[in-house]
């Protein structure tokens, strides 16, 4: 068992318009790229956010920057009320506990 | 028609860029310089409120260069979503600034204003009429949140821009814009693909974001060819790598294969990115899909109040190991004591402990201090105020079970410990608009200013 992040070059999250968070997981070449990224599940990513797994809206793999990136329901609204991150840019963390 | 060359000073109007960078872009003889001044990141106060989240002096300092260097190259300098947001207050407050450079230069040239508000008894028609959409997880769009958007605004595609381009604007303001159109305009008038001119236009509006290291305040250069575009960066400091341009493809989206804008969708799934010597990526591949009809983007934000804010530590590990419970009490306190008062929100982000996720954080254990940051946002300011200050003192002063420091609970930076913090507003309006023009609702205001 390895953990995703010490071979990722970027674990990264951001909002996707004002609903949905996303994050992205960049890898340094093909190679390790093919080797993580099916490791990575919507009931993988439910699970380290508590959350339903309906509320994890996509997993993508795009080869050209050998990156995963998953997006999920914002929890609000950007800016809404109880808002903790505006940007998103601080709710990747969990990420980093991602085996494979 | 063999190239066309696009400069893209900074990844937002105001965030400033190196003279010696612009100076190199202006070297390759660049046919139109094209800014993107918005974003809705910031969140929803700046479309609610009407004012900019870039401040005047640091937008009129990038300004001064570029319209001198448009001016007298005689090439279109073109702003999407003036202001941070494009509503009608965000554009005349850009317009100022631009009328005000032009008499300090002592330049004259033709501005068209392109506004991008919609009217709201006309959204009520046409949301009667079944043409209004949610996008993503936004709710059904009501009558009562179009009425009660503070402003509010749709994305405007190509074709205004265009039209402002042919009707001989030298300086476009435009109002809400699809991010990639300002890029895109003046390419797709003269006939360039596009797809390649909309996906160039996608990496150049956050300009040197996209270049390795990244920078948001850095200028980048495109090249727009007839089968593909090549990116570069206009300083020694960075490069455009394959993986930089590719992974900028990432960057807050969903969806990098397939990215929706006014009129259709960009795919990217035969796209390819080449690196080339020099630190420059080519780009070619990219198809653009037309929807089935035209549809355009809205964006609303209503006032939902006023905040007022209190920040304090705690550093007693007893207090500490009760937290959750001191809230919930002081809570109930301040609702006992307010009973009249029902239509506040108070919260205690707790930093140290789940302050930056919330319901999210997987390890809710706190440190040994905490920050709190209490917030009470109500109806009115003084409501606000006083919802707060209650919350505060009730909290300093809370006798918790086990309590041994009972001259108070919590350690003040300031004084005045509270904040008033202002309005307050949420994003309530993002659908999706079904249009049959795509100039209809983006009036064009063209005249000469300056000298």
């Amino acid at each position: 068992m390895r953990y995703v992040k010490d071979v990722a070059l970027v674990i990264r999250s951001k909002n996707a318009g004002p609903y949905e968070l996303t994050f992205d997981l960049m890898f340094p070449n093909e190679e390790i790229y093919n080797e993580v990224r099916s490791s990575i599940t919507k009931e993988k990513i439910a699970a380290l956010y508590q959350i339903a797994e309906d509320q994890v809206l996509s997993i993508i793999h795009f080869s050209p920057a050998y990156a995963v990136k998953i997006t999920i329901v914002r929890p609000r609204p950007s800016g809404d009320l109880g808002e903790t991150d505006v940007y998103g840019a601080q709710q990747h963390t969990p990420l980093f506990q991602l085996t494979y | 028609m063999t190239e066309l060359r696009i400069l893209s000073p900074t990844a937002i109007l105001g965030y400033g860029f190196p003279l010696s960078s612009f100076q190199a872009g202006l070297d390759r003889d660049p046919h139109v310089i094209a800014v993107d001044a918005g974003s809705t990141d910031p969140g929803p106060y700046y479309l609610g409120s009407g004012e900019s989240f870039t401040q005047r002096s640091a937008v009129k300092r990038d300004l001064r260069y570029l319209i001198e260097a448009a001016l007298t190259r005689k090439i279109p300098l073109i702003i999407g979503t003036a202001g941070g947001s494009g509503a009608k207050p965000h554009v005349d407050w850009n317009l100022a600034i631009i009328e005000e450079l032009l008499k300090e230069l002592g330049l004259s040239a033709q501005i068209a204003v392109i506004y991008s508000d919609i009217d709201r008894q006309f959204l009520i028609d046409e949301l009667k009429a079944g043409r209004v959409q949610p996008l993503g997880p936004a709710g059904e769009l009501t009558e009562e949140e179009i009425q009660a958007s503070a402003n509010l605004v749709a994305q405007m595609g190509l074709e205004p821009i265009m039209q402002a381009l042919e009707d001989g604007a030298e300086i476009i303001l435009a109002g809400r814009a699809y991010d990639p159109t300002v890029f895109a305009a003046l390419p797709v008038l003269q006939g360039y693909d596009p797809a390649l001119a909309l996906h160039m236009g996608k990496i150049l509006e956050c300009a040197a974001i996209a270049a390795s290291p990244g920078s948001g305040s850095d200028c980048l250069l495109g090249t727009l060819a007839k089968d593909h575009f090549i990116l570069e960066t206009l300083s020694p400091e960075r490069e455009c790598t394959r993986i930089s341009v590719a992974a900028h493809t990432l960057y807050e989206k969903s969806d990098p294969y397939s990215l929706p804008g006014p009129g259709g969708t960009l795919d990217l799934h035969e796209t390819a990115f080449e690196q080339l010597p020099g630190g420059r990526v080519k780009v070619s591949g990219t198809k653009f899909v037309p929807t089935d009809a035209y549809y355009l983007k809205l964006e609303g934000a209503s006032l939902i109040g006023y905040r007022t804010i209190s920040i304090a530590g705690v550093r007693d590990p007893i207090m500490i190991s009760q937290i959750d419970e001191v809230i919930a009490r002081v809570k109930e306190r301040v609702a006992d004591n307010f009973q009249e008062l029902r239509d506040y929100k108070l919260h205690v982000h707790c930093y140290g402990k789940n302050g930056v996720m919330g319901q999210l954080e997987p390890y809710p254990e706190p440190a040994h201090e905490l920050g709190l940051v209490i917030e009470a946002v109500a109806p009115t300011q003084e409501i606000a105020d006083t919802i707060c200050s209650f919350a505060r003192s009730t909290m300093l002063h809370y006798g918790y079970p086990g309590r041994k420091s009972t001259a108070g609970n919590l350690a003040f930076p300031y004084s005045p410990s509270d904040v008033s913090a202002g309005a307050v507003y949420k994003f309530n309006v993002y659908h999706l608009l079904q249009v049959d023009d795509p100039k209809s609702l983006f009036p064009i205001k063209m005249g000469r200013s300056g000298l």
